[in-house]
């Protein structure tokens, strides 16, 4: 690293922190380093023994963490933390404090996630496609993704399942359905894949507020430019083999998209099967799978410094949810996909079986980029120059679901 | 005062022990217990019924005295045992634990 990078990094690295916010099946994990990024505390497991889907911190306040904490049992929880993940509370109203306003009006519930219906602002879209076809009521499971504003600590869009987008603007205390997604048109035709119809991407234009891209399984990739009112399907280039329709406008499977914030008209996506690319924004998308081993797979990210250089990790395949050979392996891609290098050293090259989640992978912005993600066996590993060398920072946590990487001062 | 028992889960987020203690106005019944509840705990809203119908969650279950209630009208009294604090009125979650 020394020789390489040099002391003004080294000297930069030894000020910062990283923080790794890891969600798992049986609790959330926080993680942290200095910029060296070699020895790592482990803090957790909190919200034991709950599915923690996707916990995320604020661009604008990092201390400020959001959390998604969900059960088949309870249902669904918002937590929030003032002071990096040191304590949470629920945001909304306090205990003993009365429910409901003076006028007689309900107060917060931050677990509260209620389809909106109305005529004026949603639509009365009541059932989706079921996975024979048949219609089925839309149902809200849990929050699968947070995603906080760019410009507002307070702001956060909530990917849910069934499948739609809501915010809330005061902190996780009320949440209101981004009606227009659901309600463009399409919503109707929307079928779960096989984890259930989850939105579990969003991104944020950073150049351009008003514009959003968001993912669902399996309905596939839609774009609004007015800051989510409206909503349109950009799938055109996907090919899925069980849609009939060779050009169907929605349907697709898409595992993950990821963008470079200096280059958001340029997408990334790890589908169901293939992994894609769009340099117009998501209107047409082409194949760069090139010579991956299989281009089955779940997350896809950029490196923070290089927008052309990516990294997935592929599975075997739809039915064999596990590396190919038993090898655990990051591929990288430097040329923005289709020239692809296997990244090997410090993960398993043999008997290994696990499988690697959409939301389970994230990168730093330090100076070398560090490239960190988690696994079903419960490792979460970590590459501190790029994705050459990569080590466990923890070997033994349950399965897990997620994983964001904070870069703090 | 009506005692109420708890599943470890929902005693963690509500932050108290195995039992609660609930005075309720009115009737005793399943829906003013946990009417009460939802108001003493706002943080619970939504773990036990649904937040817009109210209805039970389907992997919970009410019993009381040894007897299952959770198929119950929820307007239904409770049992005197309950209704004097003699006896809790249990939330427990349905079989596997996950």
């Amino acid at each position: 690293m020394y020789s390489l990078f040099g002391k003004g990094i080294l000297k930069q690295n030894s000020i910062m922190k990283t923080r790794l916010l890891v969600g798992t099946r049986k609790g959330a994990f926080v993680l942290t380093s200095d910029g060296k990024r070699t020895d790592w505390e482990v803090s957790g497991p909190h919200f034991a023994g709950w599915e923690m889907y996707h916990l995320k911190g604020s661009p604008v306040d990092p201390d400020r963490l959001y959390a998604s904490q969900t059960s088949g049992w309870f249902g669904q929880i918002i937590q929030r933390s003032n002071d990096g993940g040191k304590t949470w509370e629920q945001p909304g109203t306090k205990p003993g404090e009365p429910t409901t306003t003076p006028e007689g009006f309900p107060k917060a519930e931050s677990n509260k996630f209620v389809y909106d219906v109305s005529p004026e602002t949603g639509k009365p879209l009541t059932t989706h496609m079921w996975y024979d076809g048949t219609t089925h009521p839309w149902e809200f499971k849990r929050v699968w993704h947070l995603e906080p504003s760019l410009t507002d600590p307070e702001t956060v869009y909530a990917g849910v399942e069934d499948a739609a987008m809501f915010r809330t603007t005061d902190g996780g205390k009320n949440w209101h359905e981004l009606a227009g997604l659901r309600g463009h048109g399409s919503g109707s035709k929307w079928q779960p894949g096989a984890g259930g119809l989850g939105l579990h991407t969003i991104l944020l234009d950073p150049k351009n507020p008003k514009r959003m891209f968001i993912a669902i399984s399996a309905a596939g990739a839609f774009r609004t430019d007015d800051a989510g009112k409206t909503w349109k399907p950009i799938n055109k280039g996907l090919k899925s083999q069980y849609i009939p329709d060779p050009n169907a406008e929605v349907g697709h499977c898409v595992h993950r998209i990821a963008l470079h914030p200096s280059k958001p008209d340029v997408l990334f996506m790890q589908k169901h099967w293939d992994v894609m690319r769009s340099d117009d924004a998501g209107e047409s998308w082409h194949e760069v799978s090139g010579n991956l081993p299989t281009d089955f797979g779940f997350p896809i990210d950029v490196h923070a410094h290089e927008p052309n250089t990516i990294y997935v990790v592929p599975i075997k395949s739809d039915s064999e949810h596990f590396p190919p050979d038993g090898k655990l392996r990051v591929y990288r891609s430097k040329s923005g996909g289709n020239e692809w290098e296997a990244l090997t050293k410090g993960l398993p090259q043999k008997d290994c079986y696990v499988n690697v989640l959409r939301d389970a992978m994230s990168v730093d912005s330090l100076e070398p980029c560090g490239i960190y993600f988690g696994t079903t066996g419960g490792q979460v590993y970590g590459s501190a120059d790029g994705g050459n060398t990569w080590t466990a920072i923890v070997r033994d946590l349950p399965a897990v679901l997620s994983v964001e990487v904070q870069t703090l001062k | 005062m009506i005692r109420v028992a708890l599943p470890f889960h929902l005693r963690n987020l509500a932050h108290v022990g195995n039992e609660v203690e609930l005075e309720v106005n009115g009737p005793v019944t399943q829906r003013s217990v946990l009417d009460a509840l939802e108001s003493t705990y706002p943080m619970l809203r939504g773990t036990i019924r649904d937040h817009v119908t109210l209805k039970r969650r389907p992997f919970l279950r009410f019993f009381a005295c040894e007897q299952d209630l959770s198929l119950e009208s929820p307007d239904a009294p409770l049992p005197d045992a309950v209704t004097k604090g003699a006896e809790p009125y249990l939330i427990i979650g349905a079989i596997a634990g996950g």
